[in-house]
């Protein structure tokens, strides 16, 4: 069990191989990534922000209840901060487990409750110059050109 | 007291700051602190009921804050 905020690019397969064990017959791997398009609006990159201190704990706290809660401890979760451009990958989640339904839930729950829980933020940059924080709640917060 | 509160993402463009100094009575809580906050320049855009995090755990409204505590304004969360 593993969880990390991270400036580096992140590294999917590095973390398959992190939860890979004899023990397991199934390994999932999420990658979530920048997207070229958001809401109609070509997205060229995107600033990601975080409350550190907090979002690493809000992370471990979630990882941990992942291995309770499906019953393997084969669970590394990393996101990554910094301006991404398109493609690029923003979160990965490895889920090894001796069965397969275990792991496609644990990887399921760890990024549903990342998005709820956890203290990132993304500024999405678009095609034609303007910035703006995203809210999942709503329409975008603020304009920053 | 005089308690540092935390912004960050949309909230620290609104104030343009991402801390601000808040001076509030002893046992004021974290519905007292939002109003105080409120009334400083650029807070009007703030949602009526922004989650806040004490000592990085996320706080109700009625959590009673104490010198020294961490506190931050949480903008909806977008990570992932």
């Amino acid at each position: 069990m593993r969880s990390a905020l991270t400036d580096r690019v992140l590294d999917p397969a590095a973390l398959l191989a992190e939860v890979s064990a004899s023990r397991n017959g199934a390994a999932i791997v999420f990658v979530g990534a920048v997207r070229e398009v958001n809401d109609g609006r070509d997205v060229t990159g995107i600033d990601y922000k975080a409350y550190s201190a907090m979002a690493e704990r809000e992370l471990a706290a979630i990882t941990a209840e992942a291995v309770e809660r499906f019953g393997t401890s084969d669970i590394v979760v990393e996101h990554r901060l910094g301006t991404l451009a398109v493609g690029e990958a923003s979160v990965v989640i490895a889920v090894a487990h001796p069965h397969r339904a275990q792991a496609f839930d644990a990887a399921r729950y760890v990024i549903e409750e990342l998005k709820r829980r956890v203290p990132v933020w993304k500024r999405e940059h678009y095609a034609d110059g303007t910035r703006e924080w995203v809210d999942p709640t709503g329409r975008p917060q603020q304009v920053v050109s | 007291m005089n308690l540092k509160v935390l912004l960050f993402a949309s909230y620290a463009d609104a104030l343009g700051s991402d801390a601000v100094a808040l001076n509030l009575g002893e046992g004021a809580t974290v519905r007292d602190m939002l109003g105080t906050l409120r009334s400083l320049p650029g807070a009007a855009s703030l949602p009526p009921s922004p989650l806040v995090a004490v000592n990085e755990h996320y706080a109700g409204a009625d959590q009673v804050l104490r010198a020294g505590d961490e506190v931050a304004v949480i903008p909806p969360v977008a990570g992932g």
